[in-house]
């Protein structure tokens, strides 16, 4: 028999759909999976009965010619997004025991093409975070093993606190590493400075961060809510197409999402490559840049230019300053959207003598101290005679930073080609521990996109000298998906499938 | 002896005179079926946190939806207060923790408010009006109540109000007396309840000001000012600014200086307390909410809420005084209310017929008002149809009843013949007034022979006259036409 959890998403659809396979089987062999590899620590909870329970009813669909776009396809839904009954808490202390009485729409936008779920997925505490370190249920081993590790070494490590084990990246790390695992077809992730498109990079998957409000956030636990947009991992770009089309779509309850109708992305795959104009950003050269990833994106460029498409230089001068308006607007957004958890209504209350006392003591401890940095940063920039010299200097800086793209895009350039990340995926407990900007530099090609509201994906380009997975990021227009699933594709077919890491947890 | 009114409205203080200014923020609850963000109910009295919605409740993932008719309703008041309506407007987050605020923020409009600077005229007299302006107009959401009183050791929280749309009306400076300011927010309350977008009730807090007062010497630049927060009545609002006024004139007279503060008014003791002082200010770190896009409105959109506008109380009262020849006084009065506007002119211009307008105004105002008044509900409520006021004013003008039968008429109309028709009823009961010259000749013979030294008085005294009409009317039960009483009484005594 097969490996069912080796298919794509597009294989096991169509297997499904000519009843090669059944929903269950392949339900129930993502279910076995996922309880062989607890371990990772991708998954934080797994909804097996509903899983089978959904799975059953596709199959009875399925069966009668009828079904979604996505019957009967086990994913796995990072725990940013409500789902109903179902444990929900950011992967944050804060919102201990909480099971919202609400889907949200990009989850019910998934159930309703007839998706099955899995379980919820691992991510940083809020999604602050690249590295899935700052989650309250610990942080997740991606199924990558470092440069020269045996799989007993590797094994061993699992049992002891994941010492010295790669990182899947982050935010969306359980959602990275439950897609590079097998644990899932697809996955859904957000992305606010980089969780989708960072994640991918570290474990050669694909990634989507689509325009801001292509998805609806509703329902979706808000960290920056002008920075947050939801997204898909997947294991091939045709599955990241297929699954985006299901998330995305207008939704009258977010006043930021387009009302604009969602193409077929799948549609714009194979198109042709050539004629298309490809910028490359010379102010994503950095100082000191680790020679590997320059050699990947020449190649990345050579591969499309190969393919038919024009590349050119192109200039985005305020990209400097993309990183410190960022940690400025994200921080600001953050501590408003967080100001909710305050122990009246939902999630943790710690006992406490006055109202004063119960905040200070729930949000102390509910919060791990990524999160209450970033709080603090926030109230800081916010606050009374700062205001202006950082958050309005930063939402300045956002706009010239757009500005640069718009005159990019004016100038005749389809997408722009940059690296995804400034290094293949680092260890647990190796970046951040002594200065967090050492973390927050982890975004530095990705956020200007979030800054922009542009969509941004990130494909594998091949592995680094010491066999670890290396991504590219293509940056498009607004509302342009489909070119970048168009090149995506190009640059997959280019680099050849990754080769999926080994099963070594099981 | 003429009064200065500049004058007479400064406060004398131990060491001369003073004068107060004040400033309002008027919070308006709009009227609107749902709140301003969110689908639930904005029903007044439901059981607590009967109308929650998940927005209200802040839960994780919830985002806010403009509700439109909060929009038009803040446009419509825009355009009643002759104000600018601002094409683009934004909301912000007024951040907080207090537990009666689920987000841990208030969404309003900070810096760039849907409505600019307006003005409204408020008429201290019927003859002498002044114009107060408006600084600005913003929407933003009301939070719910915090219950202490619900159990020893704990606080409750009623979110059902938490989310319902406020205007907040902020006045300029342009007060300079208690009576000024509780005429300001009376007008301003009739203009609300004209164009429907607050019902003005205070008892329910549906209507309630922010009070700043300061004083200075005559001529003087602006003082400190202090802040009075959320004083729910006219008649409080007046003794709010009066206490503070004196408070603040004994401390510099004392030779102190005023603290800008917050501070609360105290009905019951008759003074303001102490909130919190400028140093223990909020921090409310305003930033643009972005969940919700910059308010932008179409100048079509807003000339067809003008269009839809109703007439409102100064044009109203000008048209009144133009149409019907009423005196200030009179049309000041009935435009105060527009359902008593509307009644007036419905039982002016009844089946069709122009009738006389003071008598209505009179009936309207006199004898109808004080019922009304009596069980504390309008006019337009009472229980007498415009039409039936109409018939009413018409009978008397027809010679059918007399004044004094009209009263006794108008009190069967609102008691037990409730709802009859007044020129039935009159026919029923025999109200009809005797105008038959033989009838009242006999009743006048009758008076006169039962009282020859009187008659005989009268004759050199004519102001004796009075007297025998007041007989023969009673006699007559009040039915007889006085002034054919009167005619016949001259003829007979010979005066």
């Amino acid at each position: 028999m097969t490996d069912l959890t080796s298919l794509t998403l597009a294989e096991a659809r169509d297997q499904l759909k000519s009843r090669a396979i059944s929903s269950v089987e392949i339900t129930t062999a993502h279910l076995e999976a996922i309880e062989r590899a607890k371990a990772l620590n991708a998954y934080i909870v797994t909804t097996a009965d509903r899983a089978l329970r959904m799975a059953g009813a596709s199959d009875a669909r399925l069966a009668k010619g009828e079904g979604g776009p996505l019957e009967g396809l086990p994913i796995g839904v990072k725990d940013l997004y409500a789902t109903k009954g179902v444990h929900t808490q950011a992967c944050s202390h804060i919102l201990d025991g909480f099971k919202p009485t609400y889907e949200s729409t990009v989850t019910a936008n998934l159930w309703r093409d007839g998706a099955v779920m899995l379980g919820k997925l691992n991510m940083d505490e809020f999604a602050m975070g690249s590295s899935n370190e700052t989650s309250y249920y610990g942080p997740v081993a991606s199924p990558w093993l470092p440069p020269n590790w045996s799989h007993d070494q590797a094994r061993a490590a699992l049992a002891n606190g994941k010492r010295g084990l790669l990182t899947p990246g982050g935010s969306s790390g359980g959602s990275s590493a439950a897609v590079a695992a097998r644990l899932c077809l697809a996955a859904t992730a957000s992305d606010t400075g980089g969780s989708i498109r960072q994640p991918a990079a570290f474990t050669g998957v694909v990634g989507i961060k689509p325009t801001y409000g292509r998805c609806s956030r509703w329902g979706m636990v808000a960290f920056a809510s002008s920075l947050d947009q939801a997204g898909p991992l997947a294991r091939t770009v045709r599955d990241a197409a297929i699954m985006l089309r299901s998330m995305a779509g207008p939704d009258s309850k977010d006043s930021t999402c387009s009302p604009a109708a969602v193409p077929d992305y799948e549609g714009a795959l194979g198109r042709s490559v050539r004629g298309l104009t490809i910028g490359v950003p010379k102010e994503y050269r950095l100082d000191g840049m680790n020679a590997e990833i320059e050699t990947l994106w020449a190649r990345g460029a050579e591969w499309l230019r190969t393919a038919g498409a024009k590349v050119v230089d192109v200039s985005l001068p305020n990209t400097r300053h993309a990183l410190p308006a960022y940690y400025i607007v994200a921080p600001a957004e953050a501590s408003s959207n967080l100001a909710r958890y305050d122990g009246v209504r939902y999630g943790l209350r710690e006992p406490a003598a006055d109202i004063l006392d119960l905040y200070e003591k729930t949000r102390g401890r509910g919060f791990g101290p990524e999160v209450r940095r970033r709080l603090l940063i926030g109230a800081y920039v916010l606050s009374a005679g700062y205001y202006d010299a950082y958050y309005v200097r930063a939402q300045k800086i956002r706009t010239l930073i757009k500005r640069d793209f718009e005159r990019v895009f004016s100038e005749g350039v389809d997408a722009i080609l940059t690296p995804a990340t400034p290094s293949a995926a680092f260890g647990i407990g190796e970046k951040g521990s002594q200065d967090p900007v050492e973390m927050y530099l982890n975004d530095v090609f990705t956020v200007t996109v979030n800054m922009a509201g542009l969509p941004g994906l990130v494909a594998p380009a091949g592995l680094s000298s010491e066999g670890l997975p290396l991504g590219l990021q293509l940056i498009g227009r607004p509302f342009d998906e489909e070119t970048l699933f168009t090149l995506g594709e190009a640059l997959e077919r280019s680099a050849g499938r990754t080769s999926l890491p080994a099963r070594w947890w099981a | 002896m003429t009064t200065d009114p500049a004058k007479a409205r400064l406060v004398k203080g131990a060491t001369g005179d003073w004068e107060v200014i004040v400033g309002l923020e008027v919070h308006a609850q709009v009227t609107s079926r749902a709140k301003l963000f969110s689908g639930a109910s904005t029903a007044f009295g439901g059981e607590p946190n009967s109308h929650v919605s998940l927005v209200d409740a802040a839960m994780p993932g919830m985002l806010p939806v403009i509700n439109r008719e909060c929009v038009a309703q803040a446009v419509r008041t825009g355009l009643g207060l002759k104000a600018n309506i601002n094409l683009r407007s934004v909301f912000d987050r007024k951040n907080y923790f207090y537990p009666d605020l689920p987000q841990g923020y208030q969404i309003s409009q900070y810096k760039s408010p849907i409505v600019g600077e307006g003005e409204i005229q408020v008429d201290l007299t019927p003859e002498h009006s002044i114009k107060v302006g408006i600084e600005r107009l913003h929407l933003e959401q009301d939070a719910g109540k915090s219950l202490h009183d619900q159990s020893p050791t704990m606080s409750f929280v009623d979110l059902n109000r938490c989310g319902v749309a406020l205007m907040e009306i902020v006045s300029k400076p342009d007060m300079r007396s208690a009576d000024e300011a509780k005429a300001y927010v009376s007008k301003l309350r009739t203009i609300l309840r004209y164009i429907g977008s607050c019902d003005g009730d205070m008892e329910k807090g549906n209507l309630r000001a922010d009070v700043n007062v300061s004083v200075r010497r005559p001529g003087a630049p602006l003082g400190m000012r202090c802040e009075i927060k959320n004083v729910n009545s006219i008649r409080f609002i007046g003794q709010a600014i009066e206490t503070e006024a004196r408070r603040q004139i004994a401390i510099i007279e004392d030779g102190g200086t005023i603290e800008q503060e917050t501070r609360l008014f105290d009905p019951t003791r008759g003074e303001t307390r102490s909130m919190r002082s400028k140093e223990e200010a909020h921090d409310y770190r305003y930033f643009p909410d972005p969940d919700l896009l910059p308010l932008e409105l179409d100048p079509q959109y807003i000339d067809a809420l003008a269009a839809s506008l109703p007439e409102l109380p100064d044009g109203k009262k000008t048209r009144f005084m133009a149409d019907y020849g009423l005196s200030p006084y009179d049309a000041s009065v009935l435009v105060a209310e527009r359902e008593t506007a509307d009644f007036f002119e419905s039982a002016v211009n009844h089946d069709g017929i122009k009738r006389d307008a003071k008598a209505v105004a009179n009936w309207l105002m006199g004898d109808l008002a004080a019922h009304a008044n009596a069980q504390g509900i309008p006019v337009a409520e009472a229980g007498l149809s415009a039409a039936s006021l109409a018939t009413l004013v018409d009978l008397i003008a027809e010679g059918v009843i007399s004044g004094k039968i009209a009263k006794d008429l108008l009190v069967m109309l609102l008691g037990d013949d409730r709802g009859a028709e007044p020129r039935a009823l009159v026919e029923a009961r025999g109200l009809r007034q005797v105008t038959d010259a033989g009838v009242i000749d006999c009743a006048v013979d009758a008076v006169i022979a039962a009282n020859p030294d009187k008659a005989e008085q009268a004759k050199s005294k004519p102001g004796m006259l009075g007297w025998f009409v007041g007989q023969v009317m009673k006699s007559t039960g009040s039915k007889a036409n006085p002034q054919a009483v009167s005619d016949a009484l001259k003829r007979r005594l010979g005066i």
